[in-house]
């Protein structure tokens, strides 16, 4: 007979784990893939493979003849990355090869650098998405039109984020109530707007958003806190001055609010543990982005906002202890 | 241009002048006094922080002499007599010759072949190990192959082989800080001393069992039976609850004992191979001849009768 | 707050209590409960009758053992327990089984008793008897309530939170009348108006069956509790039935309860009404891939191999791991050569498939282990600090306040160990502690 084993209590573990954690986000990142494919065709499927793939093949290479530890490549963390990453650029020509710059910086300054998934204090998607956007400003703000369905490869038609068109007019000194051409409420739920292609969509996100939640993988405090302040905090604004402001209904829909506060700042490496420290969290991300929108020199802050707090997180895990059963 | 050039630097300027004369006041009015003697000491000592002196680290125990002002009851066991000589010398005092030591591991255990009797599958400490349970090869007393030793090692001197999964200790590295000896929570590991041409006799087993059940435990365990005692010539080993201990301050490393031990459990380590017996002696003549030149004097055995 | 939802295996719950055939050889322990091992007081070559005190308790936290078969003491000396631990113990060579004349053997009931409750409590410490909920306490002291402390409610623990585990179960159906008798015994020692009988929502026919027998007697309320591991921690039960909370360090009779498990009840019946030692207990005996699972009334003092062996055959070849006690506390054995002892709940035999914990990994920072803490503690954290030897750090943060209950482990996807660094940094630190109080 085989040796007993021996180890101390419980000797029954929960179907948990981090593989299936991350394999799930994925799930729920597909809807946004499809949706993405959809509006900017082919560019977006390649900026996705290439994304992914070099996250894994930089994750792969780091871990093996950097870091010398056996591959957690399966755990498919490098995969949520290498989406994550991709969904956040425009899915332009250029970006094919742009991206995987993006890529290396994610893996290996915002993962690896700090001893791999688990230990990073960003989110590594977004220390990727920063550095393209500082350092390659004008690829990552040339955004493809959006017009027809399913449009044709390597098409070289630039387009505007409705983000972009309201900071620009607002720069030329028009009102709001001048710029003509915004999208409507309702393209913009659909995700027929500019935008980097995974953002676009807000059914898509709140989709997977909703499995997200379903598999318990996040919580709503997050979500909810995030696009509740920045709703509420774009709403005053709106009020004092409709003529400056875009209205609460329009922050949340465009940008990366949505996918930032479904699937960026759930992160659970990155995000406090508690649930208060999960809403203090979210109230900092809605702030900060809406603050960065309004006053920032760049049209849009939700990378930035998550950043932030990512930083701060340590912090808030210190202050919001949960509550102790005996006292 | 060049006005505004100007004035940066003269701004400058001044905020460098102003802190550095404010800087100068604090370092003034917080300045501790520190005896020099105290960074001298340090820097002849290790610098390992191995704790085997029983202060926070290097630094502690060099504030220590100079505190005491004497060398007395203070030692830097991983150093030894070359570092005490030093420090001696910068106190102006004499220092104790002592004789070199190195930690033994009493214990015979192997964890990758039939010896084991169970597997232990949870966290990679022994203290926790401890326990829980008796150990992978069965014996209460025996080591649990978990590495608190070797991590507790700061010179690489006690590693886990590979081989056997138990701790092994490199002769010329250990410098008897006794960091391990604290870090086992069996007791097994001990220091010993050097002793003459890094000859060594030991019991290798600290199991207290009677012998029937220490036997049936494992192959090479300490009887108790008492053999080795009507030989030794010198009355070093006694018999305490089943468990025979070889006194180092009396034994003359004769190597009688060892051919007594119906069990294997009583050894003699870095012996050239006469004596046909012993299967588990394994002396290494590399690291052999290496040692008997660089111990410095045959003392030790003028100390013994001293002591006697 | 906290806990988790194991699956609960309850595989076992139809098979009745049987009784367990006395084999050649038993092997009683002298320390079957937490504190001083008792003092052996017959020497080898007496005979010994079924019941008789063989083991005598001298210090304070400590507990008589009797013996539990008939025949001659052929040893005295240690014995491996199923730890591999040696420990005290007496050897007995099994002849017949005559019983001590005092013991009442009829099936009857007894239900009157006239005792004053500090001949109750004196009579639970002649019997042996100590809490079978786990961690053994000796009962007598137990039952003593401390100068100036006031017991208000007395807790049944009847929720059998953890999985696999069926003998509380069975006692209930089986005999539920005793069990009632036995909390009223206990009710009088204490002087307590009411006592309560917390029962999880998964078991509704020991709920019918308590509930019917509990209306036939005066301050016995049954509670059936929410279904959630650990529901049967003693200070989770104390909050769900009374709403208080046991403060940090102290006991439960600080706030005013006692908490006794419901087959301790029955062996105080059995000891008060019928002057029968503790000598047997409930064990379950279960496992996904056993051919057949059973509830057995075993005397102490038998090895688990001999129970193995008459209700199994022998262990199927996939077996990982053969626990004593359910699959989240109990404690997996080494040497099933060992005896039995008081509280010994189940023998528990885990697939190898299920056994082998998976690969550590990094912490992702999920927080699971943080809310499923029933205590309110902070797992993860406790993790790296005990990792860099911040015992005090750890300490600070309360980890004595972990009631081990192993809920963290459980639930954390990276697999990582964190009851076992727990339970390492709570000994480190109680051991700061202890040199420090000695100087």
């Amino acid at each position: 007979m085989k040796l007993l084993n021996i180890s101390g209590s419980p000797h029954v573990h929960s179907d948990e784990s981090t593989k299936r954690i991350m394999w799930r986000v994925n799930m729920a990142l597909i809807p946004m893939f499809l949706v993405g494919i959809a509006f900017f065709g082919l560019n977006a499927l390649l900026v996705s493979l290439v994304s992914v793939a070099c996250c894994c093949l930089f994750q792969w290479l780091i871990e093996k003849f950097i870091m010398k530890v056996p591959s957690t490549l399966c755990d498919g963390s490098a995969v949520v990355t290498g989406l994550l990453l991709a969904f956040n650029v425009p899915a332009t020509a250029d970006m094919i090869w742009i991206v995987a710059i993006g890529a290396l910086v994610a893996i290996g300054l915002g993962k690896m650098s700090f001893g791999g998934l688990g230990k990073n204090p960003f989110n590594p998607a977004l220390v990727g998405r920063v550095f393209l956007l500082i350092s390659f400003p004008v690829q990552m703000t040339t955004w493809p039109t959006v017009g027809k369905w399913f449009p044709m490869a390597f098409d070289t038609t630039t387009g505007a984020t409705p983000l972009g068109l309201v900071k620009e007019g607002l720069k030329s000194g028009k009102k709001l109530s001048e710029i003509t051409d915004m999208p409507s409420l309702m393209d913009m739920f659909l995700g027929h707007i500019g935008g980097s292609f995974g953002e676009v969509c807000a059914v898509a996100i709140l989709i997977g958003a909703i499995y997200l939640l379903c598999t318990k993988i996040i919580s709503w405090h997050i979500p909810v806190s995030f696009i509740g302040t920045a709703f509420v905090f774009s709403g005053i604004l709106y009020l004092c001055n409709p003529e400056q402001f875009i209205d609460p209904v329009t922050t949340i829909l465009t940008g990366g609010i949505m996918l930032g506060a479904c699937f960026m700042a759930t992160d659970m490496v990155t995000s406090p543990m508690s649930k208060v420290g999960q809403l203090i969290f979210g109230f900092g991300c809605g702030l900060l982005t809406i603050i960065i929108r309004n006053w920032g020199s760049y049209p849009e802050g939700v990378s930035f906002a998550i950043l932030l707090m990512n930083a701060v997180t340590p912090l808030i895990n210190r202050w919001c202890k949960p509550a102790r059963f005996a006292k | 241009m060049a006005h505004q050039i100007m004035l940066a630097v003269i701004v400058l300027g001044a905020l460098g002048i102003i802190f550095a004369v404010v800087l100068y006041f604090v370092a003034q009015k917080f300045k501790v006094i520190e005896d020099p003697l105290i960074d001298e000491i340090a820097e002849v000592l290790p610098g390992a922080n191995c704790g085997g002196c029983g202060k926070a680290g290097c630094r502690a125990l060099a504030e220590a002499f100079v505190k005491q002002g004497s060398m007395e009851g203070l030692k830097c066991p991983a150093g030894g007599d070359a570092v005490m000589q030093k420090v001696a010398a910068l106190m102006g005092c004499t220092a104790e010759a002592s004789e070199p030591q190195v930690a033994v591991v009493r214990c015979n255990a192997c964890f990758t072949g039939e010896r084991s009797k169970v597997h232990y599958d949870g966290l990679r400490d022994c203290s926790f190990a401890n326990s829980l349970f008796m150990g992978e090869n069965g014996c209460q007393f025996g080591c649990l192959g978990l590495g608190n030793c070797a991590a507790a090692c700061q010179f690489d001197a006690l590693v886990m082989d590979p081989e056997t999964g138990a701790p092994k200790i490199d002769e010329e590295k250990c410098t008897a800080c006794g960091a391990c000896v604290k870090a086992c929570p069996r007791g097994i590991i001990e220091l010993r001393n050097k002793g003459r041409k890094n000859r060594r006799v030991f019991v290798n087993c600290v199991n207290k069992e009677k012998g029937a059940v220490a036997r049936k435990t494992c192959d090479n365990a300490c009887i108790g039976c008492g053999k080795c005692t009507k030989v030794c010539p010198k009355e070093a080993i006694k018999v305490e609850n089943n468990l025979a201990y070889v006194d180092y301050r009396l034994c003359i490393a004769c190597g009688k004992c060892v051919n007594e031990c119906p069990t294997g459990a009583l050894i003699a380590v870095n012996f050239t191979p006469v004596k046909p017996k012993p299967a588990e002696e394994a002396p290494k003549p590399a690291t052999q001849e290496k040692v008997e030149i660089n111990i410095p004097q045959p003392e030790p055995v003028e100390v013994k009768k001293t002591n006697e | 707050m906290g806990g988790v939802h194991p699956n609960d295996n309850k595989i076992s719950t139809e098979a009745a209590i049987e009784q367990f055939p006395v084999p050649s050889q038993v092997v009683v322990l002298m320390n079957q409960h937490l504190g001083a091992p008792a003092t052996p007081i017959v020497a080898k070559g007496d005979k010994v009758k079924v019941g008789q005190l063989i083991g005598e308790a001298q210090a304070f936290m400590c507990a008589n053992v009797h013996s539990p078969v008939s025949g001659t003491v052929s040893k005295i000396d240690i014995c491996k327990d199923p730890f591999g631990m040696a420990k005290p113990a007496i050897y007995i060579d099994v002849e017949g089984d005559e019983w001590m004349e005092t013991i009442d053997r009829t099936p009857d009931i007894k239900r009157e008793c006239n005792l004053e409750p500090k001949q109750i409590v004196d009579k639970l410490k002649e019997m042996g008897i100590v809490g079978l909920g786990g961690a053994t306490f000796p009962a007598h002291i137990k039952y003593s309530v401390p100068e100036g402390k006031k017991a208000e409610y007395l807790i049944i623990n009847a929720v059998e939170c953890e999985p696999y585990l069926t003998s509380d179960h069975r006692v209930m159906l089986e005999h539920a009348e005793e069990i009632c008798i036995g909390i009223s015994i206990l009710r009088k020692a204490l002087g307590v108006p009411n006592a309560y009988i917390g029962i999880e929502n998964n078991k509704p026919e020991p709920i019918r069956v308590m509930r019917e027998m509990a209306a036939k007697f005066e301050g016995i309320i049954v509670e059936p509790l929410k279904l959630k591991y650990p529901q049967g921690a003693e200070k989770q039960l104390i909050n769900a039935i009374t709403g208080r909370r046991v403060p940090s360090g102290k006991l439960p009779i600080d706030v005013g309860c006692v908490v006794s498990n419901v087959g301790t009840t029955f062996a105080v019946y059995e000891a008060i009404q019928k002057n029968k030692p503790l000598i047997e207990n409930i064990l379950t005996v279960t496992g996904k891939k056993l051919p057949s699972q059973h509830n057995y009334q075993v005397r102490i003092g038998i090895s688990y191999n001999d129970i193995i062996k008459h209700s199994i055959g022998e262990l199927p070849a996939t077996t990982g791991k053969v626990i004593s006690g359910g699959p989240m506390m109990g404690k997996a054995m080494c040497n099933l050569d060992g005896p039995t002892v008081k509280g010994a709940s189940s023998v528990l035999v885990i697939d190898e498939s299920e056994a082998v914990r998976a690969k550590e990994s990094n912490c992702i920072r999920c927080g699971k282990c943080m809310h499923a803490c029933p205590m309110g503690l902070e797992p993860y954290h406790f993790s790296a600090l005990i990792k860099n030897g911040r015992y005090e750090e750890a300490g600070a943060h309360n980890i004595l306040d972990c009631i081990e209950c192993g809920c963290c482990f459980f639930s954390c996807p990276a697999n990582k160990p964190l009851l076992d660094e727990v339970r390492l940094g709570k000994n480190k630190y109680r051991g700061i502690l202890a040199a420090r109080s000695k100087k």
